[in-house]
Order: structure tokens, then sequence, then C-alpha cells
């Protein structure tokens, strides 16, 4: 007689598996169709299998507690009944056409929005943030776009409105032509073969601006430290073995754990990573890094956000790439302004030490200087070559006294020194 | 009022949703008319006065207080090949309706992987200012906006209604046709002789203006353009669009001018919350107009509130004309 | 006295009718228990004979609405089997192209307007059709097909009063399978036979047994004749009884097996076979015939539609009819 197989039944809708409870009919029993053979449970709802025609169980394929999926066989019956659909199932029609529409954006229309107008509305607006700079600056869309237009840094431009809003006056204020400084810039028309005029890029222009605003309202304080950096160099050159032994393709540079270590003490004590603010001083909550880098035409500095909270080879990576990026002209109004602390280096041509100007509205910034060696005296009165570089620290008088600098500056010596503590 | 087939009559808004309807029936034997009280009559509101006596009761047809089933004969009946214009005598019924518009006329195009449609109208009084309160002065488009299948037409003035009516009856899918009351009357206006019809999907720009840009439907239209005639007398011009059909919506020509601005003010009668004009505003947020903006979008509509009985708080529901003039003047000082 | 199974002719296709529907349905219910038909399904097993009997009295050009439970419905109506298992197998090549999935099947070219995920919705558009048919001034008949739960809801009323004042040529049928989901007919109404309600309305209201595929038929056609008069509608109540839950959800919790069992006892196709042998219109060979091709032309459906190729996915080209006075015509509102 021929044999049919009994499916796990498909019971609701939305049942894709269900478990065999217990079988109600057991092998060699004579059904009816229509008699309960099984209990299943799918989706914590009890269920009765029936048999699907009259005739004989002759193999339960199944075991009570077995989790059978939808359409394959719990057991076998032998009938006279015809098979319906027998040899013209052929195989599944796969997952179901709903489904793929359903999952492939419809039609272009409702997907393609998304792609192009999101990046603006969530990068652009200003997200409610825990403290005015942090996020994006706001910028009016419109100043936005102009800024685009006339190649001006938004990160350099000092917003009038509330919480520092930039508005399309003060993008234009930005690049238009400045009344004369106090000091006089001579246009003096010398005579023509001998100078030249090179007019000013965008971008001169607003560092010409941010830097004489900044030496003109922070009176800036110095302060001087050399620092022993051979354990440092050590650990950096261990580090990046370690690194490219693990196939990592990131290297860590002497600046980056710099930046580590600063990051970690602004994030310990918020002294000098605040902002004057005219009648407030602004503490930060959180530590942004700008990292200077020296490019065509000027300076860039664009920022590492969270520098505290990022792993040394994520900060590297970083700021590897932001400075890559920089050189390349291809940083965004993102990728600057908001930082809290700025680190500047020139150790790399060679200049023993330097000071640096303060990018407001920070209160300090760090300028470190190259690393040779030196003769040094060490504890018990021997002299030793080290190492050694020299760091000075600038800050804003109005917003961190120099006893507070001072502290900042010994305590990252001593990190330094004991590099081990910058990932500590 | 004859039609001459050239030249402009002066009419009122009802007279000209007439003169469609008439124009159509005398041309295309497939449109019919039903609904309460529409015969003898004339509908509520007087639009389809005299019609009964024109055209007879088979194709002029009051029915009985049965929403469903105006509906959805309708739908039966624009499945068998008629051209139905339905109408509700106060918006605020449709709700009896909603499975026959919603469920099935709607549905019917897509579900049926195209193989017929359901052209039918749905004619509906709606909005306030008649005293008639809660039940019987509500704006609920986005309700017909927000269905994928309906089209939506909201005229502001004579002429559009004729012409917007011309194109939903011949076009093959359902149009919720929204009539303001109060234009019945009191809105009157050169209305063109002949049976050309306003294409859907087409707005139109009745004033133009260099610092603000105002969208505004149905009766906020006259409103706004009253509004700036007082902006204009302080220095202010306003540049005033009517999307005339809210789906299609003629995306392009809103943002358009308000890019030409940059500071958009958006007026609906209807409640604030998930109104029409947050569907204009989100437009404009997600095309590159938004980097024209020079303050965010503004919208004026009606409070979240049913509309009361008292007249002056039935005013205060809703945006009048010195409240535009005032948000206009907001608007101007943002951003 | 002839009936349908004294002839020949009708007793043939008759049979062929309800076995198609039978076997038409058992397939769905195996294809779904093996996982390879997406949604729920309504079966209408045990019901053919009322779908048959009142199909058969109307004319191709007549039109009709359907339910949820619309499969013998629209077989009845004359429907492309092939079409419609494509459709339940969401296959481009379905009558929906796959968008409308088992409750939407209509086949407008035959004169099924549908049938309709809402219940009682269709009704309204039965009287609807019935309006056009009377204006166009033809004498086209509509049929609404609805269940005993249809008849609580609003748009029953509505309609068949509309119809009733208006004299539309709509023919009513409710086919009393005594339960909507899960509340049996006695639960919903005081009244103990749902054609009673038609007194309401001022139209005639007949309760057959829905089983007897002659009896259906006799009373369809006598409605539709009335209708198609110019009289205006009646009620027909068919009495009869699903075997299958109300869907493929539905784990019969509201009634008894041997509720069920006695009113398979009561199989219409077999009750209309021993009527056939009975007045020897059809021999055993002819029967098997009969039952053999229904069983083979569900078996090529299911090739057909399992040979069906996915749908588009350009879900937005079939929201609206192009028209030509939309500016954006082309079938695309935004």
């Amino acid at each position: 007689m021929p044999e049919i197989e009994v499916p796990m039944p498909k019971l609701s809708m939305t049942m894709e598996e269900g478990e065999l409870i217990s079988w109600v009919k057991h092998e060699g029993d004579q059904v009816r169709a229509g008699d309960v053979i099984a209990e299943v449970n799918s989706d914590k709802v009890e269920m009765e299998v029936e048999s699907p025609a009259d005739g004989t169980l002759v193999r339960l394929a199944a075991a009570e507690g077995e989790i059978v999926p939808v359409g394959a066989p719990i057991a076998t019956l032998e009938t006279e009944a015809e098979d319906l659909l027998g040899g013209i199932l052929g195989a599944p029609p796969g997952d179901q056409p709903a489904e793929e529409a359903a999952a492939r954006p419809d039609g272009g229309e409702t997907a393609a929005p998304p792609p192009a107008g999101e990046a603006p509305a969530t990068e652009k607006a200003p997200a409610p943030s825990e403290e005015a700079p942090a996020g994006p600056v706001p910028v009016v869309p419109a100043a936005r776009r102009r800024a685009a237009e006339l190649g001006v840094d938004l990160a350099a431009v000092t917003g009038s409105g509330p919480d520092g809003l930039v508005r399309v006056a003060d993008v234009e204020a930005a690049t238009a032509p400045e009344e004369p400084a106090a000091r006089e810039e001579p246009a003096a028309p010398a005579a023509a073969g001998d100078v030249e005029e090179v007019p000013l890029t965008p971008m001169r222009r607003v560092v010409a601006r941010r830097l004489t605003e900044s030496m003109q309202s922070a009176p800036h304080f110095y302060l001087t430290v050399r620092v022993d950096v051979t354990r440092l160099l050590e650990l950096r050159a261990e580090l990046n073995r370690q690194l490219s032994a693990g196939g990592q393709d990131v290297k860590v540079s002497v600046n980056d754990l710099i930046v580590k270590a600063c990051a970690g003490l602004l994030a310990g004590n918020r002294e000098l990573n605040v902002s004057f603010g005219g009648d407030k001083l602004v503490v930060h909550r959180r530590v942004h890094i700008g990292v200077a880098v020296a490019v065509d035409g000027g300076l860039l500095v664009p920022v590492v956000r969270d520098a505290d909270r990022k792993r040394i080879t994520e900060l590297a990576r970083e700021a590897g790439e932001l400075a890559g990026r920089a050189r390349a002209g291809k940083l965004g109004g993102d990728d600057m302004g908001g930082g809290t602390f700025t680190v500047s280096n020139l150790g790399m041509l060679g200049i023993e030490q330097f000071t640096a100007v303060i990018n407001p509205p920070e209160a300090a910034i760090l300028a470190v200087g190259a690393a040779g060696p030196e003769p040094l005296v060490t504890a018990d009165g021997q002299i030793e070559v080290r190492q050694v570089l020299r760091m000075t620290l600038s800050i804003d008088h109005r917003a961190v006294d120099g006893a507070t600098g001072a502290r900042f500056l010994s305590q990252l010596k001593d990190v330094l020194e004991q590099p081990l503590r910058i990932v500590a | 009022m004859t039609a001459t087939g050239t030249g402009v009559e002066t009419m009122t808004f009802a007279e000209a949703i007439r003169a469609a309807l008439s124009l159509e029936m005398e041309a295309d034997e497939r449109v019919f008319v039903l609904g309460e009280d529409i015969g003898v009559y004339g509908g509520a509101f007087g639009v389809t006065t005299g019609m009964l006596e024109r055209f007879g009761a088979e194709r002029i047809r009051d029915t009985p207080i049965a929403e469903e089933a105006i509906v959805g004969a309708a739908v039966g009946a624009a499945l068998c090949g008629m051209r139905p214009v339905a109408e509700m005598q106060f918006s605020d019924f449709t709700a009896h309706a909603m499975d026959q518009l919603v469920n099935q006329a709607a549905k019917v195009h897509f579900m049926l992987g195209g193989a017929t449609s359901v052209p039918l109208v749905l004619r509906l009084p709606f909005g306030s200012g008649t005293g008639a309160a809660a039940q019987h002065s509500q704006s609920q488009e986005a309700w017909y906006a927000h269905t994928p299948g309906l089209k939506v037409a909201m005229p502001s003035n004579p002429a559009d209604a004729k012409g917007l009516l011309l194109a939903a009856i011949r076009d093959p899918n359902p149009v919720v046709f929204m009539e303001h009351k109060l234009l019945y009357r009191s809105a009157s206006g050169p209305v063109p002789a002949g049976g050309d019809p306003i294409p859907l999907g087409v707005a139109a720009v009745p004033r133009e203006g260099g610092d603000l840009t105002i969208v505004a439907t149905g009766i906020m239209v006259s409103r706004a353009l009253a509004a700036a005639e007082e902006l204009a007398a302080g220095g202010v011009e306003a540049t005033v669009v009517d999307p005339r059909t809210l789906k299609p919506l003629d995306e392009a020509t809103i943002l358009e001018r308000v890019k030409a601005t940059g500071r958009a003010l958006l007026v609906q009668e209807a409640p604030r919350t998930a109104g029409f004009t947050a569907e204009i505003s989100a437009r404009i947020a997600e095309s590159d107009t938004l980097y024209h903006l020079l303050a965010p979008v503004r919208r004026l509509s009606g409070l979240d509130a049913p509309i009361p009985y008292n007249p002056d708080l039935e005013k205060a529901s809703v945006p009048q004309v010195p409240d535009i003039v005032r948000a206009a003047r907001a608007l101007l000082e943002d951003g | 006295m002839t009936t349908l199974a004294t002839s020949a002719d009708d007793a043939r296709r008759v049979l062929s009718t309800m076995w198609t529907i039978r076997r038409f349905e058992e397939a769905v219910d195996e294809l779904f228990a093996r996982g390879l038909l997406y949604g729920t399904m309504h079966l209408s097993i045990g019901q053919e004979a009322s779908a048959t009997g009142a199909c058969l009295a109307l004319r191709d050009d007549d039109v009709i609405t359907s339910t949820h439970r619309g499969h013998g419905h629209c077989i009845a109506k004359g429907a492309d089997l092939g079409r419609m298992m494509a459709e339940l197998l969401a296959r481009d090549n379905g009558y929906c192209r796959g968008r409308g999935g088992s409750m939407h099947i209509a086949d407008v070219t035959k004169g099924n307007l549908g049938a309709n995920g809402i219940v009682a919705g269709g009704i309204p558009i039965a009287a609807g059709a019935a309006l056009a048919h009377k204006l166009q001034g033809t004498d086209k008949v509509a049929l609404s097909f609805f269940g005993d739960g249809a008849t609580s809801e609003g748009a029953f009323h509505e309609s068949v009063n509309l119809a009733a004042i208006w004299d539309l040529p709509v023919v009513f049928v409710c086919e009393n399978n005594h339960y909507g989901m899960s509340m049996s007919v006695a639960e919903v109404s005081r009244l103990e036979k749902v054609a009673d309600r038609a007194a309401g309305y001022g139209i005639p209201g007949v309760t057959v047994d829905g089983n007897d595929v002659d009896a259906v038929h006799k009373a369809a056609t006598e409605a539709v004749a009335h209708a198609r008069s110019g009289q205006g509608p009646t009620l027909i109540e068919a009495v009869t009884y699903r075997w299958k839950g109300h869907s493929k959800s539905d784990q019969n919790l509201y009634r008894t097996r041997e509720e069920i069992e006695s009113w398979r006892a009561r199989d219409p196709i077999e009750r209309f076979e021993q009527a056939v042998r009975k007045a020897k219109s059809l021999s055993e060979d002819e029967l098997k015939q009969v039952r053999d091709q229904a069983r083979d032309a569900v078996r090529e459906a299911v090739r057909e539609g399992q040979a069906g190729p996915p749908p588009s996915p350009d879900l937005l080209a079939a929201v609206y009819a192009p028209s030509e006075v939309d500016a954006r015509s082309g079938g695309e509102a935004r």
C-alpha cells in the first residue's frame, strides 16, 4: 500500500517549528482522517496534529520532546487515500517573495532620501549635548553653505549667536578684509619691482585673525619642563614591535603617547580643561584634544574627541588619519572645533623648545620639542646620557593660575617618565 | 450662469462646484451624484441646487443616512464602469465610511495588481467657523493624505474648485475633494467657462515676494494673502504658495519658493500634531532646501483640541489673519 | 421533477465545480501545512454546495462579491485555477501579481469583484455594482456572498436597506456556517434564522439547506429572476458548515469534534453523488472521471503556480492607476 509522509504542519501564521509534546496515536495504530495523532507546542500554544487521511501509522519519525521544523516529516502513514500533491511539490519557494520585497527598500522613493538627506539632518543639527561646546558647532544651515562656498573653516569662525551659533554674517566677517589692526599693517606701495603682493588665502586670514585675537585677549603664561623620555621611547618601540607582530598596521608615535597622557590627566583633573567665559569659567566635562598639523600654507588643528576614553591604538590610528586628511585638505568642519586642549609638536623639525599660541576658546596648549641625547644627573649623583625633550605649557592666565599650570605640567612629566602610567 | 465655452464668469465657490458637476454630467453619462439631501433639498450647503430638476432622480440620488453604504455603493458602481461623485454631508461623517474609503477604494488598484481601479470622487464639506462645533467642523485631510491609494484636493477659490473637480472626476483613482464650508458663499471670483481641468499635483503661487514664503492650504490661502497685504504695508513682501492638491503634492514648487526666500511659514487650519504641514516641513528639512534656510521652519496650525462652540473660542482655535501676520514677523526676526 | 442531479450535463458541471473547490482547498491546506504558503488561509471545505448552487444561477456577465473565505466563490464563478494558486503562492502570475493574497483575489473579467478582507466589506460594493447595472440600463445582477458574522456589521444593514429602497438588482446570500470566528450565531443574534432579518427591510427572505446544492440553486434562480426583473433584492440564507477552523490559527476551541464529525457525515458532495446515483444520470466511471479531472486540474494549478516568477519589487508602480489629469501621471502620486 502506498505510504505518505505526515509533515509537522504549520498550525499558525507565524509558526516555523514545533515541539512534539506527545504521541496520541502510536506505531501500528489505525487512524481516520481528522483523528488527532499528536500534540505539539509552538510559541507556547498547544495544538493538535490531525491525520491527513485514513490509514495506518506505520512509522513515527520524531520522538517526544523533539523540535521539528515545519514541513519536516514526523510520521509515515500507509494509506489508500490519494496523495493529492504527491510528486509535484518542487523545492520550497525559498524565502517568500513578499519578504524579499519588504526587505528591499521599495522603489527607491522612500529609500533614497535617507542616505543623502539623513547625513545633513543628523550631523548638522546640533545634538543636545551635555554641555555647549561638545558635538558639532551649531551653524545656521545657510551659514554652513556659505562657509563651504568661501572655503572658510567653520571651526575658526566665532559665532555671534546664542551658544556660539554661527550665522552667515559671522562667516562673511571671517573672510572680509580686516580693518587695520592696532599695529599698522603697512600696505605701503613700494616700488613695483621690489615686492610681490600675494593675496591672503582664507586659511591665512583665519589664522591671522584668531591668533591675534588669542594673543590680545588671553594673557599667556608659560611653563617649561625637561622630560626624560628614555623609557617612553622604549615603551613606544616595544609597543610598535608588538603591534606589528600582531599584524596591526597602526604605529604609535611619541606624540600619540603624549596626547594620551594629557587626556588622562585632564579627565582626572579638569582645572585645565576649561574656557574663559567672560563672566564665568566654562568647565568641559569631556576631553577633546586638538593635534596640530602643519599643512601647506598654514596650520590645522583636527580634534580627537574623548581622547581619554580611547585606547592608545585607537587614538594613534585616529590622529594619524586626521593628520593625513588635514594634509590632503580633506578635513570637514566637524573634524575641527570643539577641542578643549591642544598639543603642538615641532620635534620633527628639530626645535628644542618653543612657546605656542593658545587656540581660543581653549585655556592651554602644550608645545613639545625634539627628543635628543643629553647628560642628566641621576638620583645618586651619577651622570648618564638619557633621551630628553622639553615641553612648554602656555596657559590662559584668566582661566588658569600659574600654580595650577605648574602642577599639571609636573604631573605630566611624572607620567611620561614612568610611561606605564599612561595606560594605568 | 451658462457655460459658454469661452470667457470667464464670476461665481461663488459653491456655484463653481455645481458648474463642474453639471459640465461632467452633461458630457459623461457615467457620472452621477449620491449623498444625503442632495436632491430636493439641494444639498446641505446648496451646492447641488437645481441639479435634480436638470438631471433627474436616477443620477442625483438622495440616500438614507448611511455613509458606509454611500461610499460602498460608490465603490461598487465605480468598479462596474460608473463615475460616482459621493458626498458626505459633513466631512466628519466620513468616519462612518472609513472601511469603504480606506480599506476598499484606496486599495483595490494595488491589491488587485492593477487589474482595475476605483474612479470615484468623495466630496467633503469641512472646516470650522460656522458654530457647528466639534463634530461638524473638523479638518482631517491628513488622514486621507496618509492613505496610499487616495488623492486629496483642497481648492482655495472658485476657479480652482471647478478645475480641480473636473480633474478629480476624470481621474481613474479615488479622489477626496475637500471643500471648506466657509468658502461656499463667501468666496467669489472669476471662473473660466469651459471644461478644462486643472491637473492634480500642480501648486499655485498667487503672490510673490522676497522676504518669506507662506505655504497655506484651504481657507488659509485667502487669509495668508490678506496677511501678506498687511505685511507689505510694513515693507515685508511675502510669497504665498497654494499646493491645491495635497496628494499628489507639488513638492518642487514649494521647495523652490522656500529656497528663494530662506524663510518658510506653513499654515493650516487642522490641528498641529501630525498635520499635513508636518509633511511639508519634513520635505523641506530632508532636501537641500535646508541649506537655504535662514531660520527654522515655522508652522501655524489649529490647536490640538476639538473645535469649541463659543464663537470667540472657535476663532481662537484656528489661525486668523492677525496670527499669520504675527507669525510672519516673528519668522523674520528668527535666525 | 427535474433537479440538478437528474440532468447529466448539470450533474457533471455541478460535481466538477464542487470537486474542484474541494480539491483546491485540500491542496491549499496541504501546502500551508508544509509551510509553503505565507500568511493565512480561510478554507471553505464543506461549503462547496452554496458557492456552486448560487453561481450556477448566474449569467457570465453577472457579478459577485465575496468574502475572506472566497476560494470557492471564485472557482464557482469561473476563475483560472493556475492564477489563483499563483496568487496564493505570491507569484507575479497570480491574479493580483502577488500583491493581494488569498483575501483579495478578484477576476474582474469574469465578474468576480473580489474576495474581501473586511467582514461585510463586499456587501455595499455589491449594492453599488447593482446600482451601476441599473443606471447603465442593463439587466445584469449582482450577488453578494457573506457569512453569518457579517450580518452584525452596519454595512450589512445599510446596504440591504439601500438596495431595498432603490430596488437594486442584487441577491444577498448569507452562508450561515454557524460561527463567525468563534462566536456562534446564537450568541450574536436573537433571531433563529438570518433570513428573518429580511422582513426588517421589506424584502423576501428564504432559508435553505446550504449543503443541498439543488436547494441553493433553486432559491438563487428565483432570487436572480426577481432581481433581474427589477423587483429588487432577496436575502437567501444557506445553512452550511465549515469543516476546518476559521483560519490557519484556529484551534477549534469553540466547537466539539463531535459537532464537526456530524457535519462531515453530511458532506454536500457525497449527498449530491448519492442523488446522481439514484437518478442514474452519471455512471460510477463518469463520477470517477469528474473526480480525477478535478484532482488533475488542481495539481496542474499547483505546478503552474509554483513555476511563476516572484513579483516585481517596484511596489509604488501600482498604487495609482495612470491618469491623464495628474501632473505626475504614470501612476505615482507623492
